[in-house]
């Protein structure tokens, strides 16, 4: 065993794997982290992810296209997180009965509108999204094809965990967000109006929850099945903790994560005398034990979790 | 010499008001917060409004800078109409406010909070650089200076308010309100407050401070404008104004001040604390040092000190709520240190919390529910521990609220629709009728009107004659001055000393005490 | 016009939830292909109209009703246990092991042992969020989420593995101990015994609530756990507690699924998060009574639906998209009375004048 896992082409399949399995995670963690920047828990991205699976699979597959299928996930993102916003923002509603609310809610009307609309169809083959390959990079030896030939949503994700951190850090809305998550009613008195911030972050969280679903059953597999989600999103608030509320740290967890969850696929193929159940189980695990001991929790946003009324 | 005209100014200028609000009125359901208000200010001037809690006093300046919109009557500012409808266009028109709880985030440093809501120099990109050389010049320039990088949670409160003052500098502020500033500052922090006000007044920046403190108003104000509930009983210029005719206006009846008798000797040791010491939250940093004070059967030992300096953990470690690293306490000859809070409150140990509607309370719960919170397990009101006799809680309600005066009609009202005073009193009741030994009151007036913030002292003076010993603590000198045997004045969580209360009190020595330092030399 | 629309507005209360889903559920079926009207004439008949359909409709509500119990008690005391699915797969494997190893017992003891097991297994399975909340402060939800994946895994394990009976043709363990089968009834249906014990523990949760301390404690806990701290509760110790019984009770409902219906432990359960209980607290506000209500019109739902398809085609998972659309309006009217437009906000804030 020991020779195969060593051997190159098992490393390289394994990391191209794992990039392929954390993209669905860093697009979750991201929209966990904006969400709680802000102040809102955004328990419903496990919903909002199932919801952009089930519509990007729908889209691509009566369009031909992959990415208008997962054009469409992204305007369900919106109407998604304007959802969560109206409830949690505008009602006051409490975080997680929302985000619990829109879970279930997306797994009923998933599942329902699957079966009318792909009838008996067990599987479907939905239209291929093309790997993007860097043109030089990608002719480097061993690191070339993992890291240079990718999904173009996987590109996209890295490229949201950039935007999204030079936009906290380096940009004045950026401001704006993390001083709403900490103290809101100083936004407020400061001039700025905070339901909007609230509103634009949670319309981005939705979009990035949707954008991780459409990869879980366009990019990555190529079919939808019902609760394909399995999880991840909830995963993803495990890494907005992990990675102390920053995207690079999110994506850094996510890698964590991904890794896992590949590493316990590959397992599977060896007999090691372990029930692949529990192989299964690993990346569950690893999350309670993550969750369970992370220190540091004075670094989440003062007001997260907190309903903000405005004076008048 | 009272001037001629009942704004207060004298007949010869006929230059218009920098700020003038005219018959202002503003309702919130039932209740008439501001009753056509006529108020105006000038440039350069410091124009107090003063009035106890309630009089309307916030309301009519979160109308000025835009949190609320008034039912009536219209605002002008050099003369010209204008509509305040958010404290965007009130920044705009140059008003800025420095709210009692500081608008400052705490994880963010002093730059990044006083730039926050305002357009950059390069958008859409922060430019905290030329921020931080802004503020550092513009710090100098009016003699308040602060290291820009700082951040806001490792200044003390003092300087956050100085941050706050900046924060409006910043922004070209015209007229600067001011909602209760000096309930942060030691005495000696608030004359240095005053001088920064009168430099910042010189330069023609017009001011209107907020306070129900007599004497701060009258040292400080140019003009003052008395409310009391909702309306203008009158604006005097301040020359040679008499402190009673203004208590009597801010009142409007004499308040009678509850007579001590003088405790009885040296009763019975009920309270013994000793080397109490106890960590925070952040970095292990001590908020209690070496705290050492008893308290005796009749005895009120008032607990003076800046909000803030260890008052608040002294008395949750005390009520067994926060642990202790040190030390000892002592309830009636038993040692309480280890004990839990459930346990001290068997013990005799009441405990009026500050904040009344987050820990003193169950808002929505009934009043009688509320009542039992404490005593729920015990006979009458439940049997073996277990049963509940829901008519036995209906009746200690009816006679709890009989004999405290709350204004219900019957206990099984959700307590989050009795007004602010009805509610203390609730928690009032359920302490006081467990008839403890040792009740620790927390700043048990906050917010109430005179009229319940008397009836409030009242209870604890009784408390005080059936022989029980209280802990007092309070931000409000007067008060814990005239109603303390004792006072002990903390100060970043050590007790400076311990000084006797009541008309013998030495007011320069608390100041000095409450500011850190020790003695008069 | 301000005040009668919100009149209106705010008696958006159950029913109306219902009522709005059940429509939204019309453009669903229409969506399908089929005739609304029909299509609720069928649940309705699938599930009441015969033998057949009461016996699959009370066959539904059994585990529902445990399941609700379970999470109401949770819910009234601000413990979000929505991990529910979890313990109800860890309280099927207490059950069967102990209908599996314990022999030779009279059927009460050993039914009460084998409900004793299913108790304790979702109990301890449930105390693992419990604890983490209230030692250390973490989030419920996501843990409980972790522990019904890990629970749904170890299930399949269990009855792939140690528990398979052998030569099965699907993971399955052998049937348990007649003595521990849970007797029938109502004649010639499969409705079991369950059915009494979660009626009965339906009605002594609310007896609980009103009457007791532990009730009381339990109520005060859920609205402001800082002031109970602070009037000398232990507020830790009672929400570890309070996971365990709400994991022992969903447990529970695992436990009565084999005892009464399956008689033995297949290598899945059908529920999905113990989610649709979820739906039933938030129509019943947690009231234990309006809980049995809400399990039985949940249960009818499902079993008529079963019906429908076999009918008419339009697809079962209809009643978990009305369920779905039940949370969310509920959801909706539970917070629409704190949503103070300004007016009648300001009315509070004139306590608050300073």
């Amino acid at each position: 065993m020991w020779e195969i896992i060593s051997s190159t082409s098992f490393l390289v399949d394994f990391a191209v794997a794992v990039i392929r399995m954390t993209t669905p995670l860093i697009f979750a963690g991201l929209a966990c982290v904006i969400a709680e920047r802000c102040g809102i828990f955004n328990i419903g991205a496990e919903g909002m992810m199932l919801a952009g699976a089930f519509v990007g699979a729908v889209g691509a597959h009566f369009t031909g296209s992959a990415w208008i299928g997962i054009s469409f996930a992204c305007i369900l993102g919106i109407f998604l997180g304007l959802l969560l916003a109206g409830l949690t923002v505008t009602l006051r509603a409490n975080q997680m009965v929302s985000g619990v609310t829109i879970n279930i809610l997306s797994l009923g009307l998933t599942s329902f509108l699957f079966r009318i609309i792909m009838g008996s169809a067990t599987t479907q083959i939905l239209p291929e999204l093309e790997t993007w390959s860097v043109p030089f990079l990608v002719k480097i030896p061993i690191l070339g094809p993992i890291l240079f030939k990718q999904s173009p949503l996987s590109y996209i994700s890295y490229a949201i965990a950039i935007l999204l951190t030079i936009t906290f850090f380096k940009m004045t809305w950026g401001l704006s967000i993390r001083a709403a998550g900490e103290h809101p009613r100083a936004v407020e008195t400061a001039g700025i109006n905070v339901f909007l911030v609230k509103y634009i972050c949670l319309v981005f969280s939705g979009i990035f929850a949707s954008l991780g679903g459409a990869f879980l059953s366009v990019g990555m597999v190529r079919y939808f099945t019902e609760n394909m989600s399995a999880g991840r999103g909830f995963i993803g608030l495990t890494i907005v903790i992990m990675g102390k509320w920053h995207p690079m740290g999110a994506v850094l967890a996510a890698c964590v994560f991904g890794a896992v969850d590949a590493f316990q696929l590959r397992m599977q193929a060896f007999d090691l005398g372990i029930p692949y159940h529990f192989l299964i189980m690993l990346p569950y695990i690893c999350g309670m034990v993550a969750i369970a001991g992370v220190v540091g929790r004075t670094q989440e946003p003062a007001w997260l979790g907190k309903p903000y009324q405005k004076e008048d | 010499m009272k001037s001629a005209l009942p704004n207060g100014r004298s007949g010869e200028e006929t230059i218009l008001p920098f700020l003038e609000m005219k018959n202002i009125s503003k309702r919130f359901g039932a209740a008439l917060a501001n009753n056509e208000i006529c108020f105006d200010v000038e440039r350069g001037e410091v124009h107090a409004l003063l009035g106890e809690n309630g009089a309307g006093k916030t309301t009519l300046m979160n109308i000025l800078y835009g949190l609320y919109t008034p039912d009536e009557g219209n605002i002008y500012l050099d003369g010209k109409l204008v509509e305040i409808s958010s404290p965007k266009m009130a920044t705009e028109l140059h008003i800025g406010m420095i709210h009692q709880h500081f608008m400052l985030i705490p994880q963010f440093s002093v730059a990044e909070n006083i730039v926050l809501g305002l357009p950059s120099s390069r958008p859409p990109f922060l430019d905290i650089k030329q921020a931080e050389e802004n503020i550092d010049k513009i710090s100098r320039e009016y003699g308040l200076h602060i290291d820009p990088k700082v951040l806001i949670s490792q200044l003390p409160l003092g300087l956050q308010q100085r941050v706050e003052i900046l924060k409006a500098l910043y922004r070209k502020t015209d007229l600067l309100i001011l909602d209760e500033p000096t309930a942060v500052l030691t005495p000696l922090e608030v004359e240095a407050f005053f001088k920064i006000m009168r430099r910042l007044t010189q330069t023609g920046l017009a001011v209107i401070f907020i306070s129900h403190k007599l004497n701060e108003v009258v040292s400080i104000s140019d003009r003052i404008t008395v409310l009391r509930g909702g309306t203008v009983i009158g604006t005097l210029k301040n020359e040679g104004v008499n402190p009673n005719q203004l208590a009597n206006m801010m009142i409007g009846k004499e308040m009678t001040i509850a007579s001590k008798k003088p405790p009885t000797g040296k009763g019975k040791r009920l309270l013994e604390v000793k080397n109490l010491s106890a960590l925070g939250e952040h970095e292990g940093k001590e908020v209690l040092k070496n705290v050492s004070f008893n308290t005796h059967e009749g005895e009120i030992l008032g607990i003076a000190g800046v909000d803030g300096n260890g008052q608040g953990e002294l008395a949750e470690v005390i009520a067994g709520l926060r642990p202790s690293s040190n030390g000892k306490i002592v309830v009636n000859g038993v040692d309480v240190t280890h004990l839990s809070p459930r346990e001290r409150i068997e013990m005799k140990l009441g405990y009026i919390p500050s904040d009344r509607q987050n820990v003193g309370l169950i808002m929505d719960l009934s009043v009688g529910d509320n009542f039992v919170l404490k005593n729920f397990r015990d006979p009458p009101f439940a049997s073996g521990q277990f049963l509940l006799h829901a008519k036995n809680i209906s009746i200690n309600a009816e006679r709890l609220i009989k004999s405290f005066d709350i204004k219900v009609s019957h206990g099984k009202i959700t307590t989050s629709s009795l007004s602010g005073g009805n509610q203390q009193k609730v928690i009032l009741a359920r302490e006081l009728s467990a008839e403890p030994m040792v009740l620790i009151a927390m700043q048990p007036t906050r917010g109430l009107d005179v009229g319940s913030a008397n009836y409030v002292n009242q209870c604890i003076l009784e408390h005080r004659e059936k022989g029980g010993a209280t802990i007092f603590i309070s931000t409000e000198l007067d008060e814990i001055i005239s109603i303390s045997d004792r006072i002990a004045i903390m100060y970043e969580g050590e007790i400076m000393g311990i000084l006797p209360g009541g008309k013998t009190a030495d007011l320069e020595l608390i100041a000095l005490m409450m500011a850190g330092v020790r003695s008069k030399d | 016009m301000n005040l009668t629309w919100r009149r209106i507005v705010l008696s958006l209360s159950p029913i109306w939830a219902v009522l709005t889903s059940l429509l939204l559920g019309a453009g669903l079926i229409i969506a399908a292909g089929a005739n609304p009207i029909t299509a609720y004439y069928a649940i309705f008949m699938g599930a009441f109209s015969d033998i057949w359909g009461i016996n699959s409709t009370l066959l539904k509500t059994i585990p529902l009703m445990f399941a609700g119990v379970a999470v109401a008690l949770a819910f009234k005391g601000g413990y979000f246990n929505i991990g529910i699915g979890g313990q109800i797969f860890l309280g099927g494997i207490g059950a069967a092991l102990a209908g599996l190893y314990l022999k030779g017992l009279p059927p009460v003891l050993h039914i009460f042992l084998a409900f004793l097991a299913g108790f304790i297994t979702g109990g301890v399975w449930s105390l693992v969020p419990g604890y983490l909340k209230a030692a250390r402060g973490v989030n419920e939800i996501i843990t409980c989420i972790f522990m019904h994946f890990i629970a749904y895994y170890f299930l399949e394990y269990m009855a792939s593995g140690p528990l398979m009976e052998l030569g099965a043709p699907a993971p399955m363990s052998p049937e348990i101990a007649k003595s521990a089968q849970l007797p029938i009834i109502i004649p010639n249906t499969d409705v079991h015994l369950g059915l009494i014990f979660a009626m009965a523990l339906a009605v002594i949760l609310q007896v609980v609530f009103k009457k007791t301390t532990i009730g009381y404690q339990i109520t005060a806990t859920g609205l402001n756990p800082t002031a109970c701290r602070y009037a000398g509760m232990n507020t830790v110790r009672n929400i570890i507690i309070l996971s365990f019984v709400s994991g022992g009770l969903a447990g529970m409902a695992g436990a009565s699924e084999i005892m009464g219906l399956k008689h033995r432990l297949f290598g899945s359960m059908p529920f999905l998060y113990g989610l649709e209980a979820i739906a039933i607290v938030f129509l019943a506000k947690t009231n234990p009574i309006g809980v049995m209500i809400g399990s039985l019109f949940l249960g009818a739902l499902r079993s008529g639906a079963e019906m429908m398809q076999r009918s008419i085609g339009v697809p079962t998972d209809l009643a978990r998209a009305i369920e779905g659309f039940v949370i969310l309006f509920v959801a909706i009217s539970i917070a629409l009375p704190q949503w103070r437009p300004d007016w009648f906000k300001e009315r509070i804030d004139s306590e608050k004048i300073n």
